[in-house]
């Protein structure tokens, strides 16, 4: 538990001190930068599809897949309709590109969407495969995290007793 | 730091009630013992989507008019569902292929395309550990990847070796038919063109070639042209030992 908190005290620490610094730099732009959407906006507002999509989608994906209901609402293609991000040339960005709608969030909060690895990002006729070469492989979608096994080596030697006398930390 | 989300549930759509509606069916639910339940679902299935309880969709393949040296249906699955012959035939994806039978006795040879059986007791189901392989209502026998694990079970388990596993990473898939590494895949029986009123690829690329040797249909409507040619001709069904009742049927092999 000790060592769960120390984590997390190390985690939010530098997060931590840059708000305290205040560069000038807004809080705003240190959070996602989704691309911009066309299309209507959600009546169910942002917030409930931020919390909510992936329950929405997985509903009605089995909704498709198991009983054919074509006519559904959320579907990863439908989102894309409005939520499509688009590279300097306006060609559309596959889910290889960090400016992918998807990933703008899920690359924050370092977490990885397997969807792509069968879906297409991209409407019909994108050519992804040539963003794929370009891009990083989908592997890598949850980038340069900590290193844990340092993480941990280190926060071991903090503990034990060896090193808390060589260190001077717990006298 | 305020990217915070609403912790208000109430605002909220009910999903279930959702989940409800949608389905149009009526649900009966028995309590076995406290926590176990059985639920049953009944009612107006055909509203819930396009796999309609009251069809089975079928093939029918006459291996007299199947040209051999015709590859029309395979050429046309392959484009449609966006599986390729990568030049590794032992690792590469074959939804359907062509099958060439001789009788040792008589030395005649017939050909003939042979894809998933759609059997009425798939074998593939009652093995898949997850339930990710499953028969639609209309009997249409399908893998939902997003819970395939692909351990591949139901590959041993077909008598047809209808099913294929995803190797390596895929790209460029057709939006229709999402596939990718690490699932098992099968024919669809172009389950997303049926359930828009068209007919599966590899008949109508068999009808565009003239030889016609497909017939696609509804196997519980008497009146259908595939129930009528069954009704009247006599047909077999691949490895009819097996007593699986597979939706895909043959003629003059």
């Amino acid at each position: 538990m000790f060592r769960l908190l120390l984590i997390f005290a190390l985690a939010l620490g530098p997060a931590g001190v840059v708000t305290a610094e205040d560069h000038g730099e807004p809080i705003s732009k240190m959070l996602p930068q989704l691309p911009p959407a066309t299309g209507e906006p959600h009546p169910e507002g942002n917030e409930f599809w931020r919390k909510k999509h992936m329950e929405l989608l997985s509903h009605d994906r089995n909704l498709t897949v198991r009983e054919g209901e074509r006519e559904i609402q959320a579907s990863l293609k439908e989102c894309f309709v409005c939520h499509q991000a688009k590279d300097e040339n306006g060609t559309p960005v596959s889910a290889d590109d960090p400016r992918n709608f998807c990933r703008v969030c899920h690359d924050f909060v370092g977490i990885k969407v397997d969807c792509f690895v069968c879906h297409r990002s991209t409407p019909d006729g994108v050519d992804e495969a040539a963003q794929r070469a370009g891009g990083e492989d989908r592997a890598d979608m949850v980038r340069d995290g900590p290193d844990l096994e340092e993480l941990f080596a280190y926060l071991d030697g903090l503990t034990s007793p060896e090193m808390a006398q060589t260190e001077g930390i717990g006298e | 730091m305020t990217f915070r989300l609403p912790d208000d549930e109430s605002e909220k759509p009910d999903l279930k009630r959702r989940d409800f509606l949608r389905s149009g069916a009526a649900v009966a639910v028995i309590t076995l013992a406290p926590g176990v339940t059985l639920t049953a679902f009944g009612g107006s299935e055909a509203e819930a989507g396009a796999a309609d309880a009251g069809k089975r969709w079928g093939l029918l393949i006459d291996a007299s008019r199947c040209d051999p040296d015709c590859n029309a249906c395979v050429t046309a699955c392959s484009q449609e569902n966006g599986w390729e012959d990568t030049g590794k035939p032992e690792t590469d994806a074959q939804w359907i292929r062509k099958v060439t039978l001789k009788d040792k006795a008589t030395g005649r040879e017939s050909s003939l395309p042979v894809m998933c059986q759609h059997c009425e007791e798939p074998p593939c189901v009652d093995v898949c550990p997850t339930g990710a392989s499953f028969k639609r209502a209309d009997g249409i026998v399908l893998v939902d990847k997003h819970i395939c694990i692909g351990c591949r079970y139901c590959m041993m388990a077909c008598p047809y070796k209808a099913r294929s596993f995803i190797h390596e990473p895929i790209v460029n898939q057709k939006s229709w038919a999402p596939r990718g590494k690490g699932t098992v895949e099968s024919c669809t029986l172009c389950v997303h063109r049926v359930d828009t009123g068209r007919i599966p690829a590899c008949v109508e690329a068999c009808a565009a070639t003239g030889n016609k040797a497909i017939i696609f249909g509804d196997l519980k409507d008497p009146e259908s042209e595939i129930s009528r040619r069954l009704a009247e001709y006599p047909s077999l069904a691949l490895r009819a030992d097996l007593d699986l009742n597979p939706g895909v049927r043959y003629t003059n092999l």
